[in-house]
This record gives structure tokens, C-alpha cells and sequence, in this order.
């Protein structure tokens, strides 16, 4: 066998141990918590305490699996988008999306009444909007080429929505409206029920299906369009496909969510320093770090204190952290 | 005379409908087994050709015509086993390895979607083992000499499996050692039956390799014919608007001016 499949053998067997350390994750999440006393469930107690099962079940499961299914997203989006513009400094709400869901929410909740499935619709529809004017605009100016395009659309678009999100928290009510708009922007899942993660979960699995499936083929897509299409792709066509299946469930689920940084940003680096650029490893592998990652924040969230703390500051403080440490260690061993 | 591989036939192309057309009444055939040069002043359209015969643009009129068939009724995917590019820059940000970037060259022969197989590794490490990189196949791309990444890329298009190639300025930015390896490389692919077309700024690769000649004139129709015929001092003096002289030494032409 030649050296550069069985580094594939490896890099395989490493995913496949990340998968089964995942689960393992999940599982212990799933018991862990403050109920009674923080710790994790035990056995007897699932089976004898009705109350427990009930929390597990009907809280913690939903929970747990929104907070793996937006890590997933968030970071095969975030590989998807750094590939498709070559540029490691994306993140999958840069095209308006994420600005256009926080103008949303706090748009339901100084206006509309702020019930959650309101804001959670606005939330969704102008994450949308934010990516369909971005797209559009994208078509219609004439300068730079298609890369350029899209990222002058989406910071033209995301500066309107945070316009527009700057007026709303201005006129908020700063007792009632503003510390609801501000924990929204911070980001949580302290709201999440079954009822919710079902009715996203479609376009959720549909999205990171889509993705994984690309994952070798988005290596061509990220080069430039006229190679890409040397070597038999149709990168106009393949290239919005792959946009919409990242930003789609990106924008259902932070729609649910709220703002939840860093995540789209980092595990991508942390994926592509540990399995190397092609992304048929580095994108599976950026799937499961994100999740990995995520859960393990939201159980540090729900417990850390009595009261809840939000999601968005875990993350980003983590994150940052974890970036911090990899570049130094990258530092040291490229100057040796 | 064999068929013709590829054929222009009074090609018109334009990147603007409001203007007159930038290339007028482009006419010429690429034989099998030949290379073909495309010779020019810089603007004159030389990439521009070489995009129409990968079909990433379309004529606005005249025909362009590959093994006989129309070139967009061949389907992408057979687009991309008949035809490769070899790019004129190509900037990747990300740490792929030589071996993982020559490896994309497989995709027009893998099914939708599909991973690299045993086969494509083989296949891919044979193309670098050809351009003289299997010691770098593990290396870092981005800390590819300049020469290195250049044949690189020629190694992802012999990858291809091309029946046609085509080259955007491939000896450009490169030293004379490896000016004189990519001739080299250009030439084995010749003696393999790969047709190859290039576009090129410097007379003397021109002269070095090529079979044919194309050379490009802003505002005229391209000249067209074998090396001896269509590249002559005349031509070449009246297409650069400069004194250049064409003399023999040791037997090669080689290109003079002042």
C-alpha cells in the first residue's frame, strides 16, 4: 500500500474513534446535569424516579441533539464557505444571514410580541432574506469577480441588518425589550423542545447530508472557475447548491438557537490543522469537532451555574482559547 | 491528413454585445499528436482563445468542433476526459499535498460524487512520477517553488488523461532549467499522442516546441500555419510593432531584437 492511503487508512480510523467518543459524549450528557444535585443520573434513579426519565427524555434528549446538530452545521457550513471562497476567514452567516437573523428577533420582540415562535420565524425569515438580497445583489454588481461579489453583497447586507438592529435596541424597551434582544444575540438552548428541533430537523439533515456527500468534490469547487469546470464540474451550479445546503439549516437553527459564535470559525482550522486540507477528512472531521465541541459547552452552560449561562459566551470564549493555543503550537513547529 | 482533433471555424467572440467583437473570424485545425502555439501581444485574446476551446465561453458565431462533434454537445464529463488545463495562476490558501492536488485531476474519471479510489493514487502519483515531483508527493503545496508548483499543475492535467491540453502561459515566471524541463515535458506528452495547445509570450519557447503557430493580432484575424511558414521575421515584426529578426544558430532559430 502506498504511504498516502494508509495515511487515509489512519485518518479514518481517528474519524471513526472522534464518532465513537462523540456518542460516548452525548450518552453521559444525557445524564449529566443538576437534578437532583449536580452530577450524573444513575441508573436506579433513571428507572425508579419518573421525574428523571421525564427531564431526560423530554428536556435534556432535545436539547442534546439541537446542540449536536448545530454544531455539526455550523462547522461543515463554515468548511464549506472557507473552501468555496478560499479564504480561511469565513464563517457561515457572513452573507447576511446571521444579521439578518438577529434583526428578526429583535425586530419580533420590540414590535411583533416577541412569543417565541414569532421570533423564531422572524428569526428564520430574515436569515433567509439576508441570504436572498445577498445573492441577488451578488448577481447584479459589476465589479470583481464571483468571489468578491458575493462578500461585497453579504457586508453590504449584514451592515443594513445591524443598521437596522442598532435602531431596534435603540427604541427597545431597555427593561423589558433590551435584556430579551441581548440574551437572544448571546445565544442558548434553554428554549429548545421536541416540537421545535422536529420542525427544523428536515432542512437541518437534509443541509449536512448534502455537504458530507460533497465532501471530496468540494476540493475542485474550491478552486478557481474556470479549472473547476476543466475538470468536469458546472462550479456556478455546484457552488449554490452547496451555499444554500450550508446556510439553509445554518438559518433554521440559529433561528431556534440565537447567535452562537466561533463555532463556524474555529473547528474548521482545528479540523483541517489534525486531518490536512483535502476535505474529504477534513470536512467529516470538522462535522463531528463541532458538535463534540458544542455539547460539551451547552453541558457546561446548563450547569456550570444554577441559573443558565448563554451558549454564545462558552463558545466563544472556548473557541478562542482552543485557536489560540493550536496557532502558538503551529508557530513553534513551523519555525524548527 | 488525419481528422482534425480540434477546429475553429470563423470564430467571432466578444465579452461585450454593445462593442464590436474582440475576436474576429478565427479559423484553424489542431491536429492530433501536435503543439500548437498561440503567439501574441499581450490583450491580443490569447486566453481568451484557449477558454473557447475549453468551452468555459461560447462563440457568439462560427463553429468550434471536437473529434467532429460540436464542442457543447460533448457532455462535461466527457469535456473533462477529453480536454485538461494546465492554469496560468493558481493561489491555494489551504496545506494540500502535492499527491492531494494532482489527485483532482482524477474527478472527470470518477463517478458523481465519488471518493479516489486505489486506481486514482496510482494514477496521480504515476502523473507527478512523469513531471519529476514523486519525491514531493507529501510536501505542502503552498511551499512549492515557483517552477515546482508550475509542473505541478502539469502533473493534475497528465492526471486527466488528456487527449487535448491546454496550457495558459506555462513557461511564464520559470528559471531556463525548468523552462527547459516543461519543454521537455511538453515534448514526451507529444510522443504519447497528447495534441497540445498553448499559449505563450516568449518566441523562443515558441520556436523550441511548437508545430504550428497561431499568432494573434489585435483587430485581425489570427495567422495560422506550421512553425516555419507563419512564424516569420515579417509576422512577427508587424504583430509586436518592433524590428525583430529571426537567425540560425547551430541550426535553431532564434528570436533578436532591439
Amino acid at each position: 500500500m502506498t504511504p498516502a492511503l494508509l495515511k487515509n487508512h489512519h485518518r479514518q480510523r481517528i474519524l471513526l474513534a472522534l464518532a465513537l467518543g462523540l456518542l460516548l459524549v452525548a450518552g453521559l450528557s444525557l445524564l449529566f446535569g443538576r437534578y437532583p444535585a449536580p452530577g450524573l443520573l444513575t441508573w436506579e434513579r433513571l428507572s425508579s424516579d419518573s421525574l428523571a426519565a421525564r427531564l431526560v427524555l423530554n428536556l435534556r434528549l432535545p436539547r442534546l441533539l439541537t446542540a449536536l446538530l448545530l454544531g455539526m452545521t455550523l462547522s461543515a457550513a463554515g468548511m464549506v464557505f472557507q473552501m468555496l471562497f478560499s479564504n480561511p476567514l469565513v464563517e457561515p452567516g457572513f452573507l447576511g444571514v446571521s444579521q439578518g437573523a438577529a434583526f428578526g428577533a429583535a425586530l419580533s420582540i420590540v414590535c411583533l410580541g416577541g412569543t417565541a415562535i414569532v421570533t423564531q420565524s422572524a428569526a428564520a425569515f430574515f436569515a433567509l432574506a439576508g441570504l436572498g438580497v445577498s445573492y441577488l445583489l451578488a448577481h447584479r454588481l459589476r465589479y470583481g469577480g464571483w468571489v468578491l461579489r458575493l462578500v461585497l453583497a453579504g457586508i453590504a447586507v449584514s451592515a443594513l441588518f445591524s443598521a437596522g438592529l442598532g435602531l431596534l435596541k435603540y427604541m427597545a424597551d431597555p427593561l423589558r425589550q433590551l435584556p430579551e434582544i441581548t440574551f437572544w444575540l448571546l445565544g442558548g438552548l434553554a428554549s429548545v423542545t421536541w416540537a421545535r428541533l422536529l420542525t427544523i430537523l428536515p432542512v437541518v439533515l437534509v443541509g449536512l447530508l448534502v455537504m458530507l456527500l460533497y465532501r471530496w468534490r468540494l476540493n475542485l469547487l474550491a478552486l478557481s472557475e474556470q479549472t473547476s469546470f476543466s475538470l468536469g464540474a458546472a462550479p456556478g451550479r455546484e457552488r449554490w447548491l452547496l451555499i444554500f445546503a450550508a446556510v439553509l439549516p445554518t438559518a433554521a437553527l440559529i433561528a431556534v438557537t440565537g447567535m452562537v459564535g466561533w463555532v463556524g470559525l474555529i473547528m474548521p482550522h482545528i479540523a483541517r490543522r489534525l486531518f490536512g486540507a483535502d476535505t474529504r477528512f477534513s470536512l467529516p472531521a470538522s462535522m463531528l469537532l463541532g458538535g463534540l465541541f458544542t455539547v460539551l459547552c451547552d453541558d457546561l452552560a446548563r450547569t456550570l451555574l444554577a441559573g443558565e449561562i448563554p451558549l454564545g459566551i462558552l463558545t466563544s470564549l472556548f473557541g478562542a482559547l482552543i485557536f489560540l493555543a493550536l496557532m502558538m503550537f503551529q508557530k513553534s513547529r513551523a519555525k524548527q | 491528413m488525419t481528422a482534425p482533433l480540434l477546429s475553429f471555424q470563423n470564430v467571432t467572440f466578444g465579452y461585450r454585445r454593445d462593442r464590436q467583437p474582440f475576436l474576429q473570424d478565427v479559423t484553424f485545425d489542431l491536429h492530433p499528436g501536435r503543439i500548437t502555439a498561440i503567439l501574441g501581444p499581450n490583450g491580443a485574446g490569447k486566453t481568451t482563445l484557449l477558454y473557447l476551446a475549453l468551452g468555459w465561453l461560447a462563440a457568439w458565431t462560427g463553429g468550434i468542433r471536437l473529434d467532429g462533434l460540436p464542442l457543447r454537445q460533448h457532455s462535461r464529463l466527457e469535456r473533462g476526459r477529453w480536454l485538461a488545463l494546465v492554469p496560468q495562476n493558481e493561489h491555494t490558501p489551504f496545506d494540500y499535498t502535492v499527491l492531494e492536488y494532482a489527485l483532482m485531476g482524477r474527478a472527470p474519471h470518477m463517478p458523481p460524487l465519488g471518493i479516489p479510489a486505489a486506481a486514482d493514487y496510482d494514477a496521480a502519483l504515476q502523473a507527478l512520477d512523469q513531471v519529476g515531483l514523486a519525491a514531493l508527493a507529501e510536501h505542502p503545496v503552498p511551499q512549492l517553488s515557483g517552477g515546482e508548483h508550475q509542473l505541478m499543475l502539469l502533473a493534475r492535467a497528465v492526471a486527466q488523461r488528456p487527449r487535448l491540453l491546454l496550457l495558459d502561459e506555462p513557461t511564464a515566471h520559470l528559471d531556463l532549467r525548468n523552462k527547459s524541463r516543461l519543454i521537455q515535458m511538453m515534448k514526451t506528452l507529444r510522443t504519447e499522442g497528447v495534441t497540445l495547445l498553448m499559449t505563450n509570450h516568449e518566441p523562443e519557447v515558441v520556436l523550441a516546441v511548437a508545430d504550428d503557430v497561431l499568432l494573434m493580432e489585435p483587430g485581425r484575424p489570427p495567422l495560422f500555419g506550421p512553425l516555419e511558414q507563419a512564424l516569420t521575421a515579417e509576422a512577427l515584426s508587424r504583430v509586436y510593432g518592433l524590428p525583430i529578426r529571426l537567425v540560425d544558430v547551430d541550426g535553431h532559430k532564434q528570436v533578436l531584437w532591439t
